[in-house]
């Protein structure tokens, strides 16, 4: 089996999804119109907070709330892969897929790299709108080259999580209760305020939530003040090697049904 | 076209199909019902220190916020309810339904009035939980009546709207794509500060015109002040408002299709 015909099929599965992606609004509109809805809170309706004596961070509300909407973004970016990996099961496109392909995983690696593509997109037109909405991007290249990193480590999580899910419940239908998780992991987090500033059940949530560590990195990174950054970037890496497990057996179960 | 009066037990029978339908399905209620009350304890506890804006009410920010999930909610059923009908339209079944003797606007109202039953059930629970959670309605129990009969007025109306659009398109995934507008409507309103505390301009500006951030103030008004008439006049003329579009939208869409049938 040749890499060749691995990179081959990871592009044409990806490229496909993109193209899916693109010729369909009523599929991708959500995908943007989320992300820039909440952009839109958090930059009018909660840009008092700023006002909030014990708020410290030298960026301003706008662009602490801007990180958390661009890491949405990238992880629900991501969910799309289970969803698009389920709606081809319950097509058959994908059981087709599967069995004619020389190197199955690279099926799955399509939609993920797929998954990757579109949250590239969207961190780009975020950015954009951030920009005109009054973020301030006070990071030098390096420090915005890991801000983007860990957004596309988050599209990658998410989406080895979603595909796994997809794997084994292989119903479109089914795939909310896959983003439900996403949904919950994301808000039980210094979404809206810096930690200290939480009340205390939320706090001890955010405490104990993984996800913590990426999202205060990254808001670190975008203000020119980096901190634990290397700790994130294992946090991200670690559950991309764990989920990826949890994708893999779930491909072994479907291919067992296939 | 005369409108044929509506049979009160094919209402009922219709009524009960819809909501038991709901009801049943997990995908349905599970979201409509915990994604709200998720969405409110983020605020309440994420969003807490908004009390500390000069200015804000000297209300618990978790009473001020505890609107949130019921217009939620409402906006969500709506969305729920048309979606299920797109659904009937797809698999034929609201042809066979329209040859029976049923009258089109039993067909309708008995429709909307699953999701308005849904809705009283949700609206029960997230009381419940304020309790629980320590919310004092300042209207007290009549003030709860109140806050229901809003929500489900409101839940009625777009719900109508949502079913104008299924009936015109009859498809479930364009029906889908008004749920980003009802967020819209939500986020972009008073929802998380009153609006005099908003500090942006342009998100000031569009959310005073947003009716449904006069609906969110009448719901909020029954929770943290208590009896406000002008407050609940706004709340009611907005419900109402989305009742008449809602109505009027689906039973002439409605006709169209009996028309085409």
């Amino acid at each position: 089996m040749s890499r060749s015909s691995f990179t081959s099929v990871l592009f044409a599965v990806a490229s496909r999804r993109v193209r899916l992606f693109l010729r369909n609004p009523a599929i991708s509109l959500p995908y943007f119109a989320m992300p820039l809805l909440f952009l839109a809170l958090g930059g009018g309706g909660l840009s008092n907070l700023d006002s909030v004596p014990a708020f410290d961070f030298p960026s301003g509300y706008t662009t602490f709330f801007f990180v958390y909407v661009m890491m949405q973004g990238s992880a629900f970016a991501g969910a799309g892969a289970g969803a698009a990996i389920a709606s081809d099961f319950e097509s058959g496109f994908a059981r087709r897929l599967l069995l004619a392909s020389p190197h199955r995983s690279s099926v799955i690696a399509g939609y993920i790299l797929g998954a990757v593509a579109l949250a590239l997109v969207l961190m780009l037109v975020l950015t954009l709108v951030g920009l005109s909405v009054g973020v301030n991007v006070d990071a030098n290249g390096l420090e915005l080259a890991g801000l983007y990193g860990l957004a596309v480590l988050l599209t990658v999580l998410s989406a080895l999580w979603s595909a796994g899910f997809a794997l084994r419940t292989r119903i479109t239908r089914a795939q909310t209760s896959a983003s439900m998780p996403i949904f919950l992991v994301l808000m039980l987090s210094p979404a809206f305020v810096p930690r200290p500033l939480l009340s205390s059940w939320l706090r001890v949530a955010a405490d104990y939530n993984p996800y913590t560590a990426i999202l205060e990195a990254a808001r670190g990174l975008i203000s020119g003040e980096p901190d634990e950054v290397t700790l994130a970037f294992l946090v991200a890496l670690g559950l991309v090697a764990a989920f990826s497990l949890w994708t893999i057996s779930g491909l072994r179960l479907a291919l067992r049904s296939t | 076209m005369a409108l044929d009066l509506p049979n009160l037990s094919h209402m009922a029978h219709l009524s009960r199909r819809s909501a038991v339908r709901a009801l049943a399905e997990p995908a349905v209620m599970l979201p409509t019902t915990v994604f709200p009350l998720i969405f409110f304890g983020v605020l309440a506890g994420g969003v807490s220190a908004a009390g500390g804006i000069p200015g804000f009410p000297s209300v618990s920010y978790t009473d001020f916020v505890f609107a949130a999930p019921f217009v939620q909610i409402s906006l969500l059923a709506a969305v729920s309810t048309a979606t299920l009908l797109a659904n009937d339209i797809e698999r034929g079944f609201l042809d066979r339904l329209l040859l029976t003797p049923a009258s089109s606007v039993a067909i309708l109202v008995g429709h909307l009035m699953g999701a308005a039953a849904i809705v009283s059930v949700q609206v029960t629970i997230f009381l419940i939980v304020g309790l629980i959670v320590g919310v004092h309605i300042e209207s007290g129990i009549l003030g709860a009546f109140v806050l229901a009969l809003l929500i489900v007025l409101l839940t009625v109306g777009i719900g109508g709207i949502g079913t104008f659009v299924a009936l015109r398109t009859g498809s479930p995934e364009t029906v889908q794509g008004i749920f980003p507008l009802t967020f819209a409507l939500l986020f972009l309103s008073s929802l998380t500060l009153p609006r005099d505390l908003i500090d942006a301009d342009w998100f000031r500006l569009i959310a005073t015109i947003n009716p449904i951030s006069y609906f969110i103030e009448s719901v909020r008004s029954l929770i943290i002040t208590g009896w406000d008439a002008e407050a609940l006049a706004r709340g009611f003329l907005v419900a109402a408002g989305a009742l008449a579009v809602g109505l009027i939208a689906s039973v002439t869409a409605l006709r169209g299709k009996v028309a085409r049938t």
